[in-house]
């Protein structure tokens, strides 16, 4: 003779589980939301956040980067190249540092190469485009990010400095 | 003039396109809304806010996705049999808006007064499985034939212990016909008069074998987007998805319409000495609705074994039971009559 568990069998005919459930359903229904409006509203981002790519320049205008070629040695992707000449003044410059943003996986590890915090990943992450073309960014548009979000990165760079 | 609508061919078309209006027009306006009233519940319980774009709180999310169907593209599987494929949404859609033609709105409020209109109802909704099987057998497709396998197996199981219940009910009136039904559950009590009391174990029966029914969560194995991917719809784009959803949802109101008629005394007051009227009608039906959106909210879809096993071992020995004890019940006046009104209803 098995033995019965009553107490299961009448919870399992008076719908014990299903009316729990509403009553937890209805707890729910009027809890606060935990939608973001997205492209209204966005959520917060940590200063290590890695996004977009952007080329830095020292506040006299002098753009960072030295043509190290560090950052192309370390790009597990390969998604960097640079080409590197002497300048007029004798300076070593690069004279093209292109990412193809459709190959980097966002490792953070060509900022962290860096010897002079010249390429940085930024906070962006809105920078879809229609076409593929447009991912492979030249050395001017990777300056022109540092133009545009060069507040947001400083800032993010100061917050970050006391754990590195 | 009232001969011109009584007796000429011309006149009784044209009294019946009015009367095929004024159900259809507010019905399927009601649906946009339950659409969104069913999409909100939902993510309200899940702590989302659901649709709130398109009109104020997203009201008009609805009128924008019903747009967007009717102007995409209709694709068409290779090797599917076009005429099915495109017969099979319609007649889901047909068969579910039909099946209003005899429900009572409010005393004498109904197009065809007939005296078998559960049967009728009853005889309706088991052709709407017809739609689902032939959707996916039209589509020439895995996924789509599995789900519709399902959902035969599953319709015919659930109509079964629906008809047994609904003859617990027939019992008691002495009558099929769904405004008489309503007339015996008036009493002096309210809504203690109303067949939800006597018949309170068949109401939930009722409630669960009509989710199963309409494919609505925790049965919604034909369309199991998860596993089948969203079953007998997988092909259907544009237009003809859109007329399978219409259906689903018109067989859902249904059904809320039918659990208010039959346990929840229709368009009679709950609480005596207020007037009866349509507005209780509509309140109830919502309310219904409230129920089947909560449902959809809180339950893990069934496994296939399991979903026949309540149907074939719980719900049709449960409810065979309960029209053996109805039947007995009315015949030797137990309960002071509760069981046995067809005095009352005629």
């Amino acid at each position: 003779m098995t033995q019965i568990d009553y107490k299961r069998a009448a919870g399992y005919f008076l719908l014990a589980d299903v009316f729990k459930g509403f009553k937890l359903g209805l707890k729910y229904m009027f809890a606060p939301k935990a939608t973001v409006n997205y492209p209204h509203e966005k959520g917060p981002l940590s200063p290590r956040f890695r996004g977009e790519h952007a080329l830095r320049r020292y506040p006299n205008g002098e753009e960072r980067c030295i043509a190290c070629k560090l950052c192309e040695a370390i790009c597990p992707a390969q998604a960097i190249t640079i080409d590197a000449e002497p300048r007029e003044d004798g300076s070593r410059r690069t004279t093209r540092y292109d990412i193809d943003m459709t190959k980097c996986i966002y490792c953070g590890f060509c900022q962290e190469a860096c010897p002079v915090d010249a390429i940085v990943e930024g906070p962006n992450f809105e920078f879809a485009t229609e076409t593929r073309e447009e991912l492979f960014y030249d050395k001017d548009k990777l300056l022109a990010n540092g133009e545009r979000w060069e507040a947001e990165i400083a800032r993010n760079l100061e917050l970050d400095a006391p754990y590195r | 003039m009232a001969e011109f609508f009584t007796n000429t061919y011309l006149g009784m078309l044209l009294v019946i396109v009015a009367q095929f209006l004024a159900v259809m027009v507010p019905l399927l306006v009601a649906l946009a809304f339950l659409m969104y009233a069913d999409r909100k519940i939902w993510a309200a319980v899940q702590m989302r806010k659901g649709p709130n774009v398109v009109g104020a709180f997203g009201l008009l999310q609805s009128f924008a996705d019903f747009l967007k169907y009717i102007v995409k593209e209709v694709v068409f599987p290779a090797g599917a049999d076009r005429a099915v494929f495109l017969l099979a949404p319609m007649i889901s859609l047909v068969m579910a808006l039909i099946a209003w033609a005899v429900v009572p709105f409010n005393d004498g409020w109904v197009v065809a007064d007939i005296n078998v209109a559960i049967l009728y109802i009853f005889a309706i909704s088991s052709l709407e499985v017809y739609g689902v099987i032939m959707g996916g057998w039209a589509s020439n497709s895995k996924y789509p034939f599995l789900g519709s396998l399902r959902s035969a197996a599953q319709m015919i199981s659930y109509e079964v212990s629906i008809g047994l219940i609904i003859i617990g009910v027939i019992i008691s009136t002495g009558s099929m016909n769904l405004t008489n039904i309503v007339r015996a559950q008036d009493g002096d009590m309210g809504l203690f008069s109303w067949y939800w009391l006597p018949h309170l174990p068949m109401l939930f029966l009722f409630f669960i074998s009509a989710l199963a029914e309409t494919n609505r969560p925790p049965f919604d194995l034909p369309e199991a987007e998860s596993e089948l991917v969203a079953g007998y719809q997988v092909e259907y784009s544009s237009t003809p998805f859109l007329l399978f959803m219409i259906g689903a949802l018109t067989a859902v109101v249904l059904m809320c319409a039918l659990v208010t008629l039959l346990f929840f005394g229709g368009w009679l007051s709950p609480i005596p000495g207020l007037p009866d009227g349509i507005l209780w009608m509509v309140a109830k039906m919502v309310f219904v609705f409230f129920l089947f959106a909560m449902v959809k909210a809180i339950t893990p879809r069934y496994r296939y074994d399991q979903l026949m096993r309540l149907g074939w071992k719980v719900f049709l020995p449960m409810s065979l039971f309960w029209v053996v004890f109805v039947a007995f019940a009315a015949k030797f006046d137990w309960f002071w009559g509760t069981f046995a009104r067809w005095t009352v209803g005629g």
